[in-house]
């Protein structure tokens, strides 16, 4: 099973020690600024999202508590729009994303078998600029200048004239923000999974997770640059008066709703696709099978990219478009059931022709499983424009995407957190105390969450801060709202066996799951140079596969940081690159694209003198250091530089 | 240790150019993200356009004359750029500081009449929405010019100073992808904002 018996144990650990010497990350305080390797980046990435998935909570139960009864004085309207834009925002931008995103920079590095991800100091600026975006938002929040008109914005609320002061600004800021961080993390593990694979790692053996973080970064790359350009051109109309969103001078308001559903359609995809991927993870980990239908699957993920950016439009069916218009977009959303169909056939031929192991990972696929499917017949329902109509702007539709998104993400994300918390720590959370947090999720978020379908058919509309007595939705809204707080419950019990096993947790081992999979090659937690010698594949899940003793890969510097670079299709071995080292500039660079971006919500000349500390910022990042260059010039030594035409 | 049991990479290169490299597949990744951005405002361009009956509204479209200039300009710079992409491949450092030299003179002389193609534009961006995609356009891609400006002036500057590697040679090379982006960009947006409201 394990990658060291064909190595001389004296060599192995003359190598271990040079390469804990060479990849070693910097202490102390500074260094924690410097940290490249996507372990350390990918847990604190991974810490932050969850912190923000807390907030983004606490914000939720105060909006529960305000609904729980008719005419409640808890939170006044102008408070309650701030705390629900808060809430959807933070969700959706400070945590879903960030959190998928994070999962892939820690894992699929160590999946696919590479020293460190590809151009890991631009994933620490990715994770600063999304910190600092974070930090900027709440400090807004507490200065009574949070968001106000929604998750997506909408103008003309949000435009100059109804909107004064710098909330929606804050709004349209957070999305530069957050954008900037994923576009920079998707570029990097599209590069990872394309070019640093282990020898042997052919594409039809890329692991099924490795997958599904290649299709969501390629969408990341075509969906977020357009929420990008509109925040911008939001902030533009706000700040220097261009009317892109102002009919009055030719400008258009739904032009922002395209623009926005563009990205916001794919946006729910680029959060339920690596859920897929850890669904993928799971399963053949539990039901001791390889997955059911692996071509399938991968053709479905893709599929799914590519439908998912058709069907924007019917988030805007309320809008009068064109019937044809509307015909075109409810067929390609009665489309996508298509390929997540087969997902789940795929699923559960492999539940079916398995042994199942019932540990608390497959607990929450199999919650997923009922969570998910009432999400997406409901995402059927309001794919008729008829019905959408009918219960646009109401409680069903909040049940459906809280089904979708809590379903479809947040189940396989706890399964997932079950799963490699031992590979992140070492040690293991309870498997009692997981069967409390799964029991009390499934019904908190039920009870939560169904009510708000019968609420919807009554009438009742979302973002109203109260309601009459007389509506008669005073009941099922005490129910939703003693159901969150057994979600809260839930969700303490889990930190607080997080903290309790972090302590005195069970040991783990390099692969508790016997997993098939490359991350479960090496030690938990992964050192900092992720594998002693870099594997080779022998099959989908390698470490059941391999032969006795499987081939490793010599002849990398471990004096050096070198990696191996291989072949996009096939992961034949190409050449060595040296990858960075510890750096403070992609931290500085951070702090001066902060600047210009906050900046530039309060005046226009932040922009071009904003601009000067980044390029200066930049150009130190790139400026070779002494020690960088007499490395580059050792790792370069052995060879021949090789000429185009020669490879 | 055996020989049957290890995978022996000791003789591979330490650097490579194009698609082979990580940076190229960066650099891709960037104009992906970029390219999607110029697609999507040229698209705004033409959604605005079918709001209002008269394009430009009560304006006269931007003059050609700079325009035009600047386009020719744009894709001559072509010429510098692939040759010391070439040269850049053998590893010649002569060749390849003569040409990123030529590029910089290039690319300063259309920051130059990029100035004079603002001033010719006949809109504002405060005025309608026609001017505000024209002119949010035109400093998207100006914001290019100025980036890739800088970008190359740095790296000219350490192919003179040093320290230079085998692997730099990579980035020069990458450089000149880039630029070709830079200048395939702006043919769409030279049609959509100087020849469409002219021709259709």
């Amino acid at each position: 099973m394990t990658h060291e018996p064909s190595i001389n144990p004296a060599d192995a650990d003359r190598e271990r020690r040079r390469l804990e010497e060479t990849w070693q990350e910097p202490g102390g305080l500074i260094g924690w600024f410097r940290c490249v390797h996507h372990t350390s980046i990918g847990r604190r990435f991974i810490i932050t999202a969850f912190v923000f998935f807390l907030l983004g909570g606490i914000e939720a139960v105060l909006l529960r508590i305000q609904l729980a009864r008719p005419e409640n004085k808890f939170l006044g309207p102008d408070l309650y729009n701030q705390v629900f834009t808060m809430h959807g925002s933070t969700m959706m931008f400070l945590f879903a994303v960030p959190m998928m995103l994070a999962l892939g920079v820690y894992l699929v590095p160590l999946m696919v078998g590479a020293r460190n991800i590809a151009f890991p100091r631009l994933v620490a600026f990715g994770y600063y600029i999304y910190l600092f975006g974070g930090i900027f938002l709440y400090t807004m929040f507490l200065l009574n200048t949070g968001p106000d008109n929604g998750w997506f914005s909408y103008v003309p609320l949000a435009g100059p004239e109804y909107g004064p002061g710098k909330r929606a600004d804050t709004w349209a800021q957070l999305i530069t923000f957050t954008e900037v961080s994923a576009l920079v993390v998707a570029v990097s593990l599209i590069t990872t999974v394309f070019k640093l694979r282990a020898p042997g790692m052919t594409l039809n053996r890329i692991p099924m997770f490795v997958w599904a973080m290649l299709v969501v970064a390629f969408m990341v790359v075509f969906a977020m640059p357009t929420v990008a350009l509109a925040s911008t051109c939001l902030i533009l109309d706000r700040l220097i008066s261009t009317h892109f969103f102002n009919p009055a001078e030719g400008g258009d308001v739904l032009l922002w709703q395209h623009l926005f559903w563009f990205f916001g359609h794919p946006e729910v995809y680029i959060i339920f696709i690596p859920a897929t991927g850890i669904i993928s993870s799971i399963l053949p980990a539990f039901c001791r099978r390889k997955i059911f239908g692996y071509p399938a699957l991968v053709l479905s993920l893709v599929s799914t990219g590519f439908i998912g950016f058709g069907l924007w439009v019917h988030h805007m069916f309320a809008t009068g478009l064109p019937k044809l218009g509307q015909s075109f977009f409810t067929a390609a959303s009665m489309m996508i059931a298509i390929p997540t169909g087969i997902q789940i056939f795929c699923w559960i031929a492999t539940l079916w022709s398995g042994r199942p192991v019932f540990k608390t990972p497959l607990l929450f696929v199999l919650g997923f499983f009922v969570n998910f499917i009432i999400g997406g017949m409901t995402g059927l329902m309001l794919a008729s424009v008829s019905l959408d109509q009918q219960v646009h702007d109401t409680f069903f539709v909040v049940a459906h995407f809280h089904y979708v998104l809590i379903g479809g993400a947040v189940f396989p994300l706890f399964g997932g957190f079950y799963y490699w918390f031992p590979k992140f720590t070492g040690r293991r959370l309870s498997e009692r105390a997981g069967r409390w947090v799964f029991a009390l999720l499934l019904i908190g978020f039920n009870l939560t969450f169904f009510p708000m379908h019968q609420l919807g058919l009554k009438g009742m509309p979302r973002r109203v801060y109260t309601y009459l007595p007389e509506m008669g939705w005073g009941g099922l809204n005490l129910l939703a709202s003693i159901g969150g707080v057994i979600i809260v419950t839930s969700v303490l019990v889990f930190l607080i066996d997080v903290v309790r096993s972090l302590r005195a947790g069970e040991v783990a081992g390099d692969n508790p799951w016997q997993a098939g999979t490359l991350e479960w090659a090496t030690s938990s937690p992964p050192p900092d140079y992720n594998f002693v010698f870099i594997p080779t594949v022998a099959g989908r899940e390698t470490l059941w596969e391999q032969r006795e003793q499987q081939r490793v890969v010599t002849g990398l510097r471990s004096d050096l940081r070198e990696a191996l670079v291989t072949q996009v299709l096939d992961a034949a071995p190409d050449h060595k690159t040296l990858m960075p080292d510890p750096s403070i500039w992609p931290f500085l660079s951070a702090i001066a694209t902060t600047g210009l971006f906050v900046g530039s919500i309060f005046n226009a000349w932040a922009v071009p003198i904003g601009a000067v500390p980044v390029t200066v910022a930049l150009i130190g990042w790139f400026w070779p250091k002494q020690q960088e260059h007499e490395e580059e010039l050792e790792s370069e030594r052995d060879q021949q530089p090789v000429m185009e035409g020669q490879a | 240790m055996r020989e049957d049991q290890t995978f022996d990479v000791s003789h591979l290169p330490a650097s490579a150019f194009g698609p082979r490299s990580l940076m190229w597949w960066g650099t891709l990744g960037i104009i992906l993200i970029e390219g999607t951005m110029f697609a999507m405002l040229i698209g705004m361009y033409f959604y605005l356009r079918g709001r209002v009956p008269d394009w430009p509204p009560n304006a006269a479209p931007p003059a050609l004359r700079f325009g035009i200039a600047n386009t020719i300009v744009l894709i001559a710079s072509v010429l510098p750029n692939s040759w010391y992409k070439r040269a850049a491949e053998k590893h010649d450092l002569t060749k390849v500081r003569i040409g990123l030299v030529i590029s910089l003179i290039f690319a300063a002389a259309f920051i130059v009449i990029r100035f004079y193609e603002f001033s010719t534009l006949n809109c504002r961006w405060d005025t309608n929405a026609y001017g505000s995609v024209v002119w949010t356009l035109m400093g998207f891609h100006t914001t290019h010019l100025i980036t890739d400006f800088i970008d190359t002036a740095v790296l000219t500057v350490l192919m003179f100073t040093g320290p230079i590697e085998g692997k730099r040679f990579s980035d020069v090379s990458d450089n000149a992808f880039y630029w070709y982006f830079v200048v395939i960009v702006w043919l769409p947006i030279f049609a959509a904002i100087y020849l469409a409201p002219r021709l259709i």
